[in-house]
């Protein structure tokens, strides 16, 4: 690389109680580049943006930015220096308009107290167009869909006249012609000069639009390489440590008869239009689309959680009606939601209470109290069986690391005996080596005969573990593949097949 | 699969205008009511009658107005209306007429009225200062903080009336000149002998004017909607979250010190009950002109209707011959469907 750096971290570190989250990372990136920074969840990555931005404080190491030495307080704060951030989970606020939050925080004035409503109308405009970006300023930020927000976010970034822009997972829920747009901005702020840090999982992604990667694993920088002197393979190794040879388990469940049928399931408030598929006993079927497709809503309006406008839905040949919750419950059925902590865990109470919450009624003592010794046992049970790591059961769960909660909601669940499992998402925020643990898991419990529904945005997951794969697309089906012979490419084109 | 698409359109397009209507429910009873009320009492629509229903709507709106900023945060306050009756007591003590009887600080002259109007209007913005602290450093919720704040109000209030030589009776008496920049008439209806419109409605007017002006036109009120719909977003964009939401109770506060001071001349004759339960009020008029507790939704127009509503059912139901107890029902029952109706709108989705 010719000219100096733009962005130079050197030996940062950073404690958090029990972890250390970064440990001496460097990190350098030149003017007019795309530098990528891997790694598995839980690297790291975050951390060391966060403290780019300054909404973590590092322990030790500095940051320079043009080679002069910088402390930002917040993320505002770097934002005046040039240095800017798509974030992965769009913080947005939803009742306000677009252009509301293009310039929240800097609201073009008049006389310094009131808003220029005109200026700001024809700024953005201005780089709407100047982006290609066909958003109506004007419209309510919660009425987009999410692809149109995510573009938003970008625009924002990109206003900011950065010299530096971190991208966190842009694409998750983009299509393959957005990517292209993204790529093309991108492209362009590399023409201007600026610097650009992007994070992403998609190796597809990252060997078309990056100059340098590096590779960060448990808070360590791990390597820096040039693109055109690496392969898929080799990052794969160095952001695992080790040569990944099985990344899944073998496929030992063995499809049986036909256990549910779904037909013409519409949703009444959300995008499903026409759902049919067919789930049998011992099979894992999983649920590939982009973002905003569809994928968990198919999920919780089987569960009842969502209401069905139509179609029909057979277990073992018997009409069922899943209303609510309580009904699927009964009809054995299992959701693990998507967002563990929001949905899934009562993150203050204990392993115990965490683990029977589902199947209370089965400890009920003559309809009045329940049966403590009952539920200890089947928790000890729960957590011998998945091998989940915990001082004891009576452990506050939000103690655990994310793969053994996972563990404790599925051992919530099995307590209930369901015949169809609904898993969202099961391995997101979780470490390899759990992940590899929560595999089996999905494939013992097909191999026993359970009929299992896996939703995932990570393609590689779903063509590891998966016997089918249905595809959605804007709320319909878009096809039913393989999960054997088909690709990546061909479950991306039919993820944009109703876009 | 076509035609199943366009039922589904067609069954949406009727289900909007049922939506229209229920969404806009509030009104249209009120309409409903407004036109019973008319034809059943002819008197309801006579002049006098409006300009009281006018009247009591633009004394009781700046308080609303204010609670509206901090029910868009997602919090209430609940210290408004002891903070009225603290600032009417102090207003009214410090504009007694030299003669009255009792006076509260006898060698005390009247102060000028715009000083005193002054005075109110601080004590009530460091009240929502001191809410606005608590809730911002500590993150306590609102409710909380201007429940105690209220009770610490009320002592101050109760010891405050019992100083100087008025010993606790009511404070009234007032000089001449403060009765009439409040509740003189500037204008009056030419009608029989004339039916005069009280300043403060005058005032209450600019006030709405100067709020709706905050709301929708400052970046003050941009970063207060922000802020509502979104707290972490606001904060990420490097807006002063803490100073925001402290301004937002201070300009609720000083609205609850310009309405001690309208009050103390309205009502004449000030005790420690001036006010008490203002604000509950208030959180019904915001409510149901659709200031949603959900955050950063509201609008200065529903305020208005909220308030506007709230006072035709006290005006309007006992002309119908309405047996003044049954009116605390109805409100209660306004309430909850003006409630239930707004987080209609967030529910139903799933």
């Amino acid at each position: 690389m010719p000219s100096t750096p733009l962005l130079e971290i050197q030996g940062l570190s950073k404690a958090f109680p029990g972890v250390q989250a970064l440990d001496k990372v460097d990190l350098t990136v030149y003017p007019g580049t795309v530098h990528a920074l891997m790694g598995e969840n839980g690297a790291g990555k975050s951390t060391l943006m966060k403290c780019l931005f300054g909404i973590y404080h590092a322990d030790e190491g500095t940051i320079l930015l043009e080679g002069q030495e910088v402390h930002f307080q917040n993320p505002k704060e770097a934002m005046e220096h040039g240095v800017a951030m798509v974030h992965q989970e769009l913080n947005q606020a939803l009742t306000r308009s677009v252009q509301d939050n293009l310039w929240l925080g800097r609201y073009p004035t008049l006389a310094g107290l009131m808003v220029n409503e005109g200026k700001m109308a024809q700024e953005t405009k201005t780089l709407f167009k100047n982006l290609g970006v066909h958003i109506n300023p004007k419209q309510i930020m919660s009425s987009l869909p999410v692809s149109q927000r995510q573009m938003a976010e970008i625009a924002k970034a990109v206003s900011y006249n950065a010299k530096l822009i971190v991208f966190d997972e842009p694409t998750s829920s983009l299509t393959e012609h957005e990517v292209d747009h993204l790529f093309r901005i991108i492209n362009e702020l590399k023409a201007q000069g600026c610097g650009i840090i992007y994070i992403s999982h998609k190796m597809d992604e990252i060997f078309r639009i990056a100059d340098e990667i590096t590779v960060m694993r448990d808070g360590k920088w791990v390597d820096t390489k040039p693109v055109g002197q690496t392969d898929v393979g080799e990052i794969i190794k160095l952001m695992v440590g080790r040569e990944l040879t099985n990344r899944f388990p073998a496929k030992t469940n063995k499809p049986g008869e036909v256990a549910l049928e779904v037909k013409g399931m519409s949703g009444e408030y959300n995008l499903l239009e026409d759902v049919s598929f067919d789930l049998r006993k011992g099979e894992i079927l999983g649920v590939a689309g982009l973002d905003g497709s569809g994928r968990t809503e198919v999920l919780e309006t089987l569960f009842g959680v969502m209401t069905r406008s139509g179609g029909s839905l057979r277990l073992h040949g018997q009409e069922i009606e899943n209303r609510t919750p309580q009904e699927a419950v009964k009809n054995g059925f299992a959701l693990l939601t998507e967002e563990r902590r929001a949905t899934g865990i009562f993150a203050i109470r204990d392993i115990t209470d965490n683990t029977i919450i589902a199947n209370t009624s089965s400890y009920l003592q003559h309809g009045l109290y329940l049966d403590n010794k009952a539920m200890q046992r089947d928790t000890d049970k729960s957590i011998e069986a998945l091998r989940i790591k915990t001082p004891s059961r009576a452990t506050a769960i939000r103690s655990l690391s994310g793969g053994n909660q996972q563990k404790v909601l599925l051992g919530r669940w099995l307590l209930t005996e369901p015949e169809v499992l609904l898993l969202d998402e099961p391995t997101r925020g979780i470490d390899v080596g759990a992940k590899y643990e929560i595999y089996q898991l999905i494939i013992n419990l097909a191999e026993e005969g359970k009929a299992v529904v896996v939703v995932s945005s990570e393609m590689p997951e779903l063509l590891g573990i998966c016997d089918r794969i249905l595809v959605m697309s804007n709320g319909h089906v878009a096809g039913e593949v393989d999960a054997a012979s088909t690709s990546q490419e061909e479950i991306l084109t039919l993820a944009e097949k109703y876009i | 699969m076509n035609s199943s698409t366009d039922l589904k359109k067609q069954s949406f397009d009727s289900k909007r205008i049922v939506n229209l209507l229920i969404n806009n429910a509030l009104i249209i009873i009120m309409l409903i009511l407004v036109v019973y009320v008319a034809v059943t009492n002819r008197n309801f629509l006579q002049p006098a009658s409006l300009v009281n229903l006018l009247s009591l709507t633009a004394a009781y709106l700046p308080v609303a107005l204010g609670i509206a900023g901090c029910i868009v945060l997602t919090g209430t306050d609940l210290s408004a209306g002891r903070a009225v009756g603290l600032t009417a007591c102090v207003a009214a003590s410090l504009l007694q007429a030299v003669d009255a009887p009792g006076k509260m600080w006898p060698n005390l002259k009247p102060l000028p009225i715009w000083l005193v109007l002054l005075i109110s209007v601080l004590i009530g913005a460091a009240i929502g200062v001191f809410n606005g602290f608590w809730v911002a450093k500590f993150k306590l919720h609102p409710f909380i903080v201007t429940l105690a704040t209220q009770l610490i109000l009320y002592t101050v209030l109760l010891r405050y009336v019992q100083m100087g030589e008025s010993r606790g009776q009511s404070i009234s008496g007032l000089d001449n000149g403060y009765r009439e920049f409040v509740a003189g008439s500037l204008v009056k209806l030419p009608i029989g002998k004339g039916i005069g419109i009280p300043n403060y409605v005058w005032y209450s007017i600019i006030l709405a004017a100067l709020m709706w002006f905050i709301w929708n036109k400052t970046v003050f009120g941009k970063n207060m909607f922000a802020l509502g719909s979104n707290e972490e977003a606001a904060r990420v964009s490097g807006i002063n979250v803490g100073l925001t939401t402290v301004a937002v109770f201070a300009l609720a506060g000083a609205m609850y010190g310009y309405t001690g001071f309208i009050e103390a001349a309205r009502i004449a004759s000030n005790t420690p009950n001036t006010g008490f339960n203002y604000e509950l009020d208030a959180i019904a008029a915001c409510v149901i002109g659709g200031v949603s507790f959900v955050g950063g939704i509201g609008k200065i127009s529903g305020v208005i209707i909220g308030v506007l509503l709230l006072r035709l059912i006290f005006v309007a139901l006992p002309m119908v011959g309405m047996d003044q107890q049954l009116q605390y029902a109805i409100k209660g029952g306004i309430i909850l469907i003006a409630c239930a109706l707004d987080m209609r709108k967030y529910l139903v989705k799933r």
